[in-house]
């Protein structure tokens, strides 16, 4: 990290998907800054383009316009290296944790693989995996077992241990509790807060569900139909929002007394 | 996952066809190379027993050479083994480098790639082999090549395949990222995720590879004399087989043995890789619900008394069974009454799914459900209710809206079909009510919908179009099996809206299942809490937003809701 890290930005961000006149604008001149120590949230229903950010910002989907820093630095136009060092300083925690696991590698073995992608060896790395699954309250024994051994909830804990052990720069977390329980959930909710304080994370928080943006977020940016209509701080956003969308958004959350 | 704990890696259920095929095969195997190591000069050396039938010296006779055919068989044979072998390694390292590779390529390399080996299965490999060995010429070599280059296309195009869907996993694509080099995603994401489906394919060539070279040297393309591989020996036996048959059974057992061996090998490790077929108990009948036996008598008499409820919902000591015996639901009873919701709650492998299935008697093979009463309106769901009584009583509402329709199909025929098929209604009675039934669940344009196919709507849409469905049976009971889980808040909060209405203007008892209490204490009178298959504590919806719950598991659930603090509401 150089100087004050200023952590990640996006800046005027537009994707489109086909070309010509069939052409749909997924992402519209969106801007999104995650300063260096805190967690955005971004909210929005299917189709508003969260996801697409996310790939954008790690280069699966093409950019049409704008930019992407990470501390300043430009990432498109990196070069092969440059590009892979990026995406080591920035990790993404998947939605579907029955799908972001190998069933046939060890949990001790996918972890290794995102410290050493070339080797993946366990053995010269077993401390430092023990310490990550222990940050998430996994005992060191499930270094040796397999996905399907640990429930879901355990799951996207090891999905979390996996993108953390590299100590990225930049977390980001696409809709990572959708696919659990609502006990689940709040457990790893739960776990997420404590370590948002203890690694001082860097998060961008994808998720459908406001209330659950507001548990672990400092400011939320709300997407509709690949634009931001509203962004600002947890609190300001919540009780006086200024956009008739997220006032929508926040009636739909069922629950409230 | 419950699949994936069958597949476990190196655990290897072993079946009957295995058992018997690899038995096949070893045996063979050893008996014909210890025959080729002791026996090749009784099979090549000539002798003055030229033509002589079955005795004790020559079990299968010998040739006008002299040359004993039992040995002669053996010996081709081996050489047949270590050809199809050859082949076969050729052909299946080839073929899962290829497919493989393609899936890691540039995507235009890979389009063309894929159509290339999509075309050359399209031929026949037998004649793709023909063609190839007779542009190589004859001999033990060109034969082996062209096995092994007829057969790669095949293994090619699964591995491709498999690549394909194992590639769209979100491992892969975190590892691509990560920065995994291209040779060890292969060899640590792809492979080990199909090592069952290629075993399988390994075998078949095998088995096609030793049957296409025994041809192919049969017709004179593969193995020339002096040297002799089990077609070769077939085709030496061919002009007298009408005088001395006895020359072409031993080629032809051992080809038999070899490939059939192989075979089985193949289709039980098919079976083995499945879990499913090794799980399913054998000769179940198909009775999924059924009436409870041998219970205690006091219990008995109590729910006779209760059975007699007026409630349209009545269920009574619900137990649903695993084949072996244990319970996962031990003994449920609840009611429900005209227009009310009764949520159930509970997290997954709590059992409310399943005695929301036993209720639609669509328990899955190997559970079954006893009770000592089981009913809704006027159907026993005990008997043998017709599909028709069945459609009367109860209608569901799932969970995922992009899987309950048909995609080939417009919407209008889905739609309808409970009319038309259980009604008797004419095809424009039933697109009547049922475009009255979308207008109500507040679909804009409901001829639009009809005339759609379900991948042209929102999943908003789709379950609206599903609780359209649902009603049009005007059931007795309404079963939503977490109906706003797939959906976005925003449209989950209208589909709840509609579920309120219907139990507002229609007399629908319905069952909601959801894992989520914030969503439950929305919209339901009365809630069950459930876990480990029973019933942890009843509340209604007044004690549920109170926050009166007695057990500590509901207040766990209860604390579990995420809920907005700042928004009129106070975190509790």
């Amino acid at each position: 990290m150089s100087g004050p890290a200023e952590g990640l930005a996006v800046d005027g961000l537009t994707v489109r998907f086909g070309r010509g006149v069939g052409a749909t604008v997924a992402l519209d001149n969106v801007s999104v800054t995650v300063p260096a120590g805190h967690t955005v949230g971004l909210v929005g229903e299917s189709g508003s383009g969260k996801s697409t950010l996310a790939k954008a910002i790690l280069g699966i989907v093409p950019i049409a316009a704008g930019r992407v820093r990470l501390d300043g630095t430009e990432v498109s136009g990196l070069g092969h290296r440059q590009r892979h060092a990026f995406l080591r300083r920035v990790q993404m925690i998947p939605q579907d944790p029955y799908s972001s696991l190998n069933p046939r590698r060890t949990v001790g073995q996918t972890l290794a693989e995102a410290l050493d992608p070339v080797r993946a060896r366990v053995r010269s790395h077993r401390a430092e995996i023990e310490a990550a699954l222990a940050e998430v309250a996994l005992p060191g024994e499930a270094i040796d077992r397999y996905p399907h051994e640990f429930s879901g909830g355990q799951r996207q804990r090891i999905a979390i241990a996996r993108a953390l052990i590299t100590r990225p720069e930049v977390v980001i977390a696409d809709e990572i509790t959708s696919a659990l329980d609502v006990s689940v959930q709040a457990e790893v909710l739960r776990l997420l807060g404590r370590l948002r304080h203890e690694l001082n994370l860097t998060m961008l928080f994808i998720s459908h569900n406001l209330a659950v943006v507001e548990q672990v977020s400092d400011e939320v940016v709300v997407l509709y139909h690949g634009e931001v209509v509203e962004s600002g701080a947890v609190g300001d956003v919540f009780t006086r929002p200024a956009s008739d969308y997220t006032r929508t958004l926040l009636a739909a959350v069922p629950g409230q007394r | 996952m419950a699949d994936q704990a069958a597949v476990r890696p190196g655990r290897l259920r072993w079946n009957p066809p295995l058992v018997v095929g690899t038995v096949l095969l070893a045996l063979t195997g050893v008996t014909v190379v210890i025959a080729s190591l002791t026996l090749r000069g009784t099979a090549e050396g000539l002798s003055a027993d030229t033509a002589q039938p079955v005795s004790a010296a020559h079990w299968l006779g010998t040739d006008d050479f002299g040359r004993d055919l039992l040995a002669r068989a053996l010996v081709g044979a081996q050489a047949s083994l270590v050809m199809a072998l050859a082949a076969t390694a050729i052909s299946m390292i080839a073929g899962v480098l290829i497919g493989t590779a393609i899936w890691t390529a540039p995507r235009r390399l890979r389009e063309v790639a894929l159509r290339i080996v999509e075309i050359t299965v399209s031929y026949p490999e037998l004649l793709i082999a023909v063609v190839i060995a007779a542009i190589l010429g004859a001999g033990r070599w060109q034969l082996v090549v062209a096995v092994a280059l007829a057969n790669i296309p095949a293994t090619a195009r699964l591995t491709a395949n498999l690549s394909g869907a194992i590639h769209q996993r979100d491992f892969v694509t975190t590892a691509r990222l990560t920065g995994v080099p291209r040779r060890a995603l292969i060899s640590r994401h792809l492979l080990p995720n199909m090592a069952e489906p290629l075993l399988i394919q390994l075998a078949a060539s095998f088995s096609t590879g030793l049957v296409a070279m025994s041809a192919l040297s049969f017709v004179g393309l593969g193995v020339q004399t002096p040297d002799y591989d089990l077609g070769r020996l077939l085709a030496d036996g061919l002009p007298s087989i009408y005088s001395r048959p006895l020359e072409v059974v031993g080629p032809t057992l051992l080809i038999l043995l070899l490939s059939i061996g192989a075979m089985l090998v193949g289709d039980g490790l098919a079976a083995a890789a499945d879990p499913r077929l090794a799980r399913r108990p054998a000769g179940r009948a198909a009775v999924t619900t059924r009436p409870r036996s041998a219970e205690p008598v006091p219990e008995s008499q109590q729910s006779e008394q209760q059975s007699e409820s007026s409630a349209p919902v009545v269920v009574r000591d619900l137990v649903v069974r695993r084949a072996d015996g244990t319970s996962l639901v031990h003994g449920l009873s609840f009611e429900i009454n005209r227009g009310e919701i009764l949520g159930v709650v509970g997290e997954s492998g709590s059992g409310k799914s399943l005695t929301a299935l036993s209720m639609a008697r669509l328990l899955p093979d190997g559970l079954t459900a006893e009770a000592s009463a089981l009913r809704t309106g006027e159907t026993d769901l005990l008997g043998r209710p017709s599909r028709r009584e069945l459609a009367d009583a109860v209608a569901m509402i799932y969970q995922d809206p992009g899987t309950t329709f048909n995609p080939a199909l417009r919407l209008g025929a889905q739609l309808t079909e409970v009319l038309r098929v259980h009604r008797g209604k004419s095809t424009v009675e039933a697109r009547t009510i049922i475009t009255d039934l979308l207008a109500g669940v507040h679909i804009t344009d409901p001829e639009r919908l009809m005339r759609s196919r379900p991948y042209e709507l929102s999943g908003g849409m789709r379950q609206r179009a599903m609780i359209a469905a649902a009603l049009a049976a005007e059931p007795a009971l309404l079963i939503a099996d977490e109906p706003t889980t797939a959906l976005d808040v925003t449209v989950a909060a209208g589909i709840l809206r509609e579920l309120a209405r219907i139990r507002d203007e229609t007399d629908t008892a319905t069952l909601f299942i959801s894992h989520d209490l914030g969503v439950v204490e929305e919209l339901c009178d009365r809630v069950l809490v459930m876990k480990d298959g029973v019933i942890v504590e009843e509340l209604s919806r007044e004690a549920l937003r109170a926050g009166d719950v007695s057990s500590p598991y509901t207040r766990m659930l209860l604390e579990s809701v995420p809920r907005l603090s700042g928004h009129g509401a106070v975190r509790r």
